[in-house]
């Protein structure tokens, strides 16, 4: 029989499931517990760095059921806290799929809870928003301390753990771009492949100058976890950045990172937009499409200044969902348009990227 | 885009008579998209031959036609209505089919009437198999090789090309009627050959066979403006081969990683948006399971079963949404009912699998074809929400009424291995459970695959639920046991059955919300199914929402079938909105996505479970009802009288000892003998010796049937002693212990009443007349109100003792009554104190509002205070005739020869001023297409020979020249009329068949002594009548009532429709 294994909120409430992946360590692990709806992807979401240090609830009850499939992965390491599910798959089926979901999250370190009423929980983070969780084998009651201690988690800015340390160069394309990396999903690159790129990805701390010495035609911003705000190095360097006016786009992190370069906020929401079925306006067009979402903060868009507009609003709660720079060659998305896991529908913002890239080309672009 | 402005009127075209491949479905889609479009202030004309459903309604559209679904009456409804628009994409592949052809002959154009949610040429790049081709070629998407053929010479050279197995699909044929999967040359040419036939433009695809193959479907929608998103994605367990109405659908797609479920996603929008779609779309497709290689399989430019079932499944309301995109507004304008601030332009997250389960008309049709292929067979379905796939199956299982409540079907434990082998390769209606028996003797998942071709993800789950019904059977009942027991679905009767011990614990009722989104948001959606262990959100919803009414719950009426259809969905939506109105809260349980009752705004609280009395009792737990409805679901909601009343569960209405009184055979004979009520002669029997004694004893012909029955099922007219062997045995295989009733035939008139009892006075809306004599159902009878040739006196006699019937049976509410009138005398068949199938009928014929009055009624209001009068009401101002609808071409192997047990799975109504008037409307909606150029084969049975002549004879007048077998021959001989005598198939070269194949025949009567078996010449003439497309007569009656009819001459063009929306109820007499 399984062993119980708790998830202690910071509200004091817990839920008693069953371990599996790999066994937390004796104090437990702990982290911000968040909610995804996306009903594929699960592959996707383990390995998006963009939940580094989170415990993720996934709201769909079977998980695993086409096992484990590495060319799917976003990144090669999971960097998640701990995974809660209703019920893994112990008998997956798919072509490409190789081992099952316990396996693997043994294999990477990740703890994993199932067995408990996910939509119990789900509905405690809506209602209260976000939380801290423990994942722990201790079973209750838990002291006022343990759970004061979690009320007090303050994540430290985890883009320098997800980063990669090294530039590396992908593919041998016409058009040069830099993806500049807080955590990239590997989608991004990819995308950008698809699209006659050659691609260096470089370091979050990198500098404008680094990067301008490789000589980009354009600047991808990547997504990744955490407090935008808490990045303040990063922000100064994409300030830069802009002052270079190379053509720059923005994705997720990205988007909040160069919105906060120029001068806006960005705030938390209350328990993020986790999933792949976010519908988002294009002012420009009215268009609507369905995007896949992974985010806590958002930009606000009365801080906004007079040199960006919005274009992307979230039609569930208005929220803002991409910005253009009228004063430079970028633009800027907090939603994926690279996907994965999700829908596809806005895959067409990596041409218009290009086109604004070589649009900025025959323009006789300043930096160069 | 807001609303077109030009829009004032709308026509909706409905899907008339319930078929197989089209069924409820379109009610609740046409239901829905009448209500949205009369929200946007638009006038709402109806067309709809279909009397059973909720649409054709005064309450649901503004002017409602209960008319034939042809072009003539279409343009002259049009001529009359002058409507702005027409809505074609809610009425299924009939409404259709119907506005392309209004569409195509500019006679839309001429009447300035636009077509909306799918203009003309999007209907024919997806419904013309090339056109459909070369548009997915245009944007990339892969079709499976296919040819259009329209000689079976081609089709070969095609099959030989592309390499056998192949598929024929049919052009423009409902639920790929007269299609199938051919391995050979031999094969093919009878498919192709057939599918020419039924196709209305004699065009049939060939196309490479991919079975075996993943089979995914996506529901789709689009706006004006160009928007897209999905609804929904389903998968079906039966992998391509078998048709996806006859497959079982879970829903999400479960086996799909994001990158297969992203690309057949990207795949249908990029379809939704070539076709121009403006509304929803189905798009079906084939994943070959080893590789990302897809084909596109079909799509449905318009609202289906599968949209329903989406709907339902999700909780986006697809029709209604479909609806108010085709007048102009886009998904962001239409606002989401469900979370009341957000706009319907989003994609639904599930946190709970939906599943969806067929129902077959098999055990009806012991003699019918029961393999499973390209040609769906299923009546109906029901869906089941469960937080774990094993959960929702088994309460599929449970709720589609096969009296099983685990997968475990009893008679396949006695099967050797290789008769279950067999069994699985049959690929019949029961594969499903003769896989599971597989895995419980323990073949390995590996192995069934192979057989099968079933994703072994689905087959591990099956083998779950084995590997727990052997742990109960075996291993102490835990309460560890017993909480795994409950999230893989087992209910505690099963779980007492395989233990033999009491539950360990009593988990209280708990439900979860169905919201679209995951709980991401804060919905109020009122919809909920029952998830045990977990935490429960009804009732604390009900707390927040609490409006002080009391709360009475209705029990819907589970999947269609035969014998049981959507009349009852009528009468349950109808009560409950009767209810409403009287001033109490309602929730409805009931397991069937097609209908509108599961709606989650129809009641005030929707609970999708099964009808099962534990189910129930669960609900009753919630709720805490001061009262339950049985009356209005059926024979569904009739059976959970006895066990809710056992829990103390007040039932509303006629009580458990009333309903009892009916059913029970005795008391039932008891009470009419304290009546003075004769009915005919009877004994019930247990084993073959008795039922030869009884037989003797009352004298042949003989009524046999078991004694609990549902639409005359597995009911027979025995003549010989041989007829008794035959069906007792039939019976007492299936049910060894079955009650059997034998009853002396009466070969009379039969009649119907319907009547509203408020325990001291009944109304009786009026009375109908069988055309045909009794030993046919009522439902496959033509049924015509008002009764045509009753006496003052046995009119008197009929209403006097349907009200001492009611007042005797305590009926509060409604009771129908069915008798037969043998040589003056007036004999009850039987009496059932609930709805109706012919409430929807009479209702809306009389303006009696029936329902509503048997709601108040059994709220305790008194008929003298509802203004509607009591005793038989007056004759309204028009006839009108139901006429009984067939899915005969669906169901091989199927005696077509009608009998006391019901085979028709729709109606249709015929109104007018006059009856032969309402009757010729009726035959042309039921589809009675007669050529009186062509000749009329009679062939029938010596006790019909009496009377044959006259009958033909009136056909020879009308033209049609004579052909008859042998004995029927010297019969009209001997009248004095010409006719040809034809050999019997064993006889001659030249026989009734080839006569048939010749095509020199344009009508047939064929009636014979006995039936059912394929083999029999009688049957395989009949058989060959269905194929080739020729009106089969098998009651004398309805022989003559067509030859009377077709001698007045009546033109389709003349018909005068009838708007039933202003007719009033009569005065009372």
């Amino acid at each position: 029989m399984e062993q119980p294994i708790y998830l202690l909120l910071e509200n004091g409430e817990w839920f008693e499931g069953k371990s599996f992946g790999a066994q937390p360590a004796n104090s437990g692990i702990s982290g911000e517990v968040v909610f995804t709806t996306a009903m594929t992807g699960y592959l996707e979401t383990l390995t998006d760095p963009s939940y580094c240090g989170q415990i993720v609830v996934q709201t769909f009850p079977l998980i695993g059921n086409y096992g484990i499939i590495p060319e799917d992965f976003e990144s090669r390491h999971p960097r998640l806290a701990a995974y809660v599910v209703k019920e893994w798959c112990r008998v997956p089926s798919n072509f490409r799929g190789k081992g099952d979901l316990d396996a693997f999250l043994k294999e990477k370190g990740i703890p994993g809870l199932y067995g408990i009423d996910t939509r119990a929980l789900t509905r405690r983070l809506r209602d209260h928003g976000s939380m801290n969780g423990l994942l722990t084998l201790t079973p209750p009651p838990y002291s006022e301390e343990i759970i004061q201690s979690l009320r007090d988690i303050r994540q430290e800015s985890p883009v320098p753990l997800v980063t990669r340390r090294e530039p590396e160069r992908f593919g041998e394309g016409k058009t040069h771009i830099v993806l500049w990396d807080f955590g990239a999903k590997q989608n991004l690159i990819r995308e950008l492949l698809r699209r006659s790129c050659r691609v260096t990805a470089v370091p979050s701390f990198y500098t404008v100058e680094q990067i301008l010495a490789l000589h980009p035609q354009g600047v991808l911003l990547s997504n990744g976890p955490g407090d935008p705000a808490a990045n303040t190095a990063i922000i100064q360097e994409t300030a830069n950045l802009f002052e270079a006016k190379i053509p720059m786009m923005g994705v997720c992190l990205g988007h909040q990172l160069m919105a906060l370069a120029r001068g806006a906020q960005t705030e938390k929401l209350p328990f993020g937009h986790r999933g792949a079925n976010q519908p988002v306006k294009d002012k420009e067009t009215g268009r609507v499409s369905i995007t896949s979402q992974n985010h806590g903060y958002t930009v606000r868009p009365d801080s906004l200044p007079d040199c960006a507009s919005l274009r992307f609003l979230n039609c569930n709660d208005g929220t803002c969902e991409g910005i253009v720079y009228r004063d430079a060659p970028a633009f800027s998305v907090q939603f994926h348009p690279e996907a994965c896991a999700g829908p596809h529908d806005t895959a067409y913002l990596f041409d218009d990227f290009l086109k604004l890239v070589h649009h900025s080309e025959s323009e006789g672009s300043p930096c160069r | 885009m807001p609303l077109k402005q030009h829009l004032k009127k709308v026509l909706v075209v409905g899907s008339g008579p319930i078929v197989i491949g089209q069924a409820a479905e379109f009610d609740y889609a046409g239901t829905q998209a009448c209500r949205a479009l009369r929200e946007e202030g638009l006038n709402v004309v109806l067309v709809n031959s279909n009397p059973a459903t909720i649409m054709t309604d005064g309450a649901i559209a503004d002017e409602v036609y209960v008319e034939p679904l042809t072009l003539p009456s279409l343009r002259e409804i049009i001529r009359r209505e002058k409507p702005d628009g027409l809505l074609s994409t809610l009425g299924g592949q009939t409404g259709l089919t119907l506005s392309m052809q209004l569409a195509r002959e500019g006679f839309l154009q001429e009447q300035g009437v636009e077509l909306l949610g799918a203009k003309l040429e999007t209907i024919e790049k997806a419904e013309d198999r090339e056109l459909f081709k070369e548009t997915m070629e245009s944007i990339g998407e892969p079709v499976i090789p296919s040819r259009v053929v329209t000689e079976v010479e081609d089709a070969l050279s095609f099959a030989e090309f592309i390499s056998y197995p192949v598929i024929v699909r049919p052009a423009f044929t409902l639920g790929g009627t007269g299609g199938g999967i051919a391995g050979n040359e031999k094969e093919l040419s009878e498919i192709a050959a057939n599918g020419l036939r039924l196709s209305p433009i004699h065009q049939i695809l060939v196309e490479k066979c991919v079975s075996g193959w993943k089979e995914i479907e996506f529901e789709v929608m689009r706006d004006g403006a160009g928007n897209v998103i999905t609804v929904c994605s389903m998968e079906n367990l039966d992998p391509v081969g078998i048709h996806t109405g006859d497959s079982i659908v879970a829903a999400p797609a479960l086996t799909l990683a994001d990158r297969e479920y992203q690309m057949l996603r990207t795949a249908a929008l990029n379809i939704i948006s070539s076709l121009g779609i403006e509304g929803g779309c189905n798009c079906q497709f084939a994943l070959d399971p080893e590789s990302f290689r897809y084909a596109v399989i079909e799509v449905n430019p318009r609202v289906s079963r599968s949209s329903a079932l989406a709907s339902k499944a999700t909780g986006y309301p697809i029709a209604r949404v479909a609806a108010k995109i085709a007048v102009g507004l886009t998904l962001d304008e239409i606002p989401n009912e469900i979370t009341g601030k957000t706009a319907a332009c989003f994609e639904p997250a599930l946190d709970y699998v939906v599943v969806k389960f067929p129902k077959w008309p098999f055990d009806k049709f012991i003699y019918g074809c029961r393999r499973l292929g390209t040609q769906m067979k299923a009546t109906g379905e029901v869906m089941a929400i469960g937080r774990s796939f094993e959960q929702a199956m088994m309460k599929a299982v449970r709720g589609a009424e096969l009296s099983l409540d685990t997968l475990a079907m009893p008679k396949l434990a006695s099967l050797t291995e290789e008769e279950l082998k067999k069994k699985i390769r049959a690929q019949d209606d029961e594969r499903i459970f003769a896989v599971y028996e597989s895995l419980r003797r323990g073949t390995p998942i590996g192995e069934l695959h192979r057989q099968t071709k079933i994703d072994e993800w689905f087959l591990a789950k099956l083998w779950n639920l084995a590997a727990m019904e052997r742990a109960l059977r075996d291993e102490p009942l835990t309460e560890e046991l017993y909480r795994a027991a409950k999230l893989l679905g087992f209910p505690d009767s099963a779980v007492r059955r395989l233990s033999g011990q009491e539950p360990p614990l009593a988990l209280p009722a708990s439900c979860k919300m169905v919201d679209t989104c995951g709980a991401e948001f804060e919905a109020e959606t009122p919809y909920f199914y029952s998830s045990p262990g977990e935490e429960d959100e009804a009732l604390p919803f009900l707390k927040r929402k609490a409006s002080g009414k009391p709360v009475v719950l209705v029990f819907g009426s589970g999947p269609i079938r035969i014998g049981q259809g959507i009349e009852f969905d009528y009468a349950s939506v109808y009560c409950v909105m009767a209810l409403k109105r009287a001033g109490y809260e309602v929730a409805i349980v009931n397991n069937n996505p097609e209908t509108v009752s599961t709606d989650f705004n129809t009641a005030d609280r929707l609970y999708f479970d099964p009808l099962t009395a534990e189910d129930a009792l669960r609900i009753v737990e919630l709720e805490k009802p001061v009262g339950v409805v049985v009356a209005f679901g059926g024979q569904t909601a009739i059976k959970l009288t006895k066990p809710l009343a056992a829990a103390g569960v007040p039932i509303l209405g006629t009580q458990p000892d009333g309903i009892d009184l009916a059913e029970d055979r005795g008391r039932f004979d008891a009470l009419l003998e304290e009546l003075g009520i004769s009915r005919p002669a009877g004994r019930s029997v247990l084993t073959e010796q008795e039922a030869l004694q009884a037989a003797h004893e009352l004298g042949y012909p003989v009524l046999m049937r078991p004694s609990y029955v549902l639409g005359g099922q597995n009911m027979i007219i025995a003549f010989t002693d041989n007829d008794i062997r035959e069906y007792m045995n039939v019976i007492l295989t299936a049910n060894p212990d079955a009650d059997v009733l034998i009853d002396k035939y009466l070969m009379g008139t039969e009649v119907e009443v319907d009547a509203v009892c408020d325990g001291e006075d009944v109304l009786i809306p009026g009375i109908m007349e069988h055309i045909e004599r009794a030993g046919i159902h009522s439902g496959d009878s033509i049924a015509v109100y008002p009764a045509w040739n009753l006496s003052e006196d046995l009119t008197r006699q009929l209403v006097d003792f349907s009200k001492k019937l009611a007042l005797a049976l305590g009926v509060k509410g409604l009771v129908n009554i069915q008798y037969v009138i043998h040589e003056g005398k007036i004999y009850v068949i039987e009496a059932n104190p609930r709805s109706s199938r012919t409430i929807p009928y009479i209702s809306k014929v009389t303006g009696i509002p029936l329902v509503e009055l048997a709601v108040r009624a059994m709220l305790g209001e008194k008929l003298s205070q509802m203004g509607y009068g009591t005793g038989l009401a007056a004759p309204a101002a028009y006839h009108a005739v139901k006429v009984p609808v067939f899915s005969f071409e669906k169901l091989g192997g199927v005696d077509t020869q009608l009998g006391p047990e019901m085979k028709s799975t729709g109606e249709v109504l015929g109104i007018a001023p006059t009856m032969e008037e309402a009757l010729y409307k009726g035959l042309i909606a039921a589809g009675y297409r007669i050529e009186t150029s062509k000749g009329l084969l009679v062939t029938v049975r010596d006790s019909d020979k009496g009377e044959i002549a006259p009958i033909a004879a009136a056909f020879a007048a009308l033209g049609f020249p004579l052909y008859a077998t042998q004995g029927t021959a010297s019969v009209l001989r001997e009248a004095g009329l010409t006719v040809e005598t034809v050999q019997k198939i064993h006889e001659a070269k030249e026989n009734t068949m080839t006569l048939l194949e010749s095509g020199k025949i344009g009508c047939i009567l064929s009636t014979s002594a006995k039936g059912r078996i394929p083999a029999r010449d009688s049957v395989k003439i009949r058989r060959k009548a269905v194929e080739l497309g020729i009106p089969c007569l098998t009651a004398l009656d309805t022989a003559a009532a067509l030859a009377s009819i077709l001698g007045r001459n009546f033109r389709e063009e003349d018909l005068v429709p009838v708007d039933i929306a202003k007719i009033l109820p009569a005065k009372k007499r």
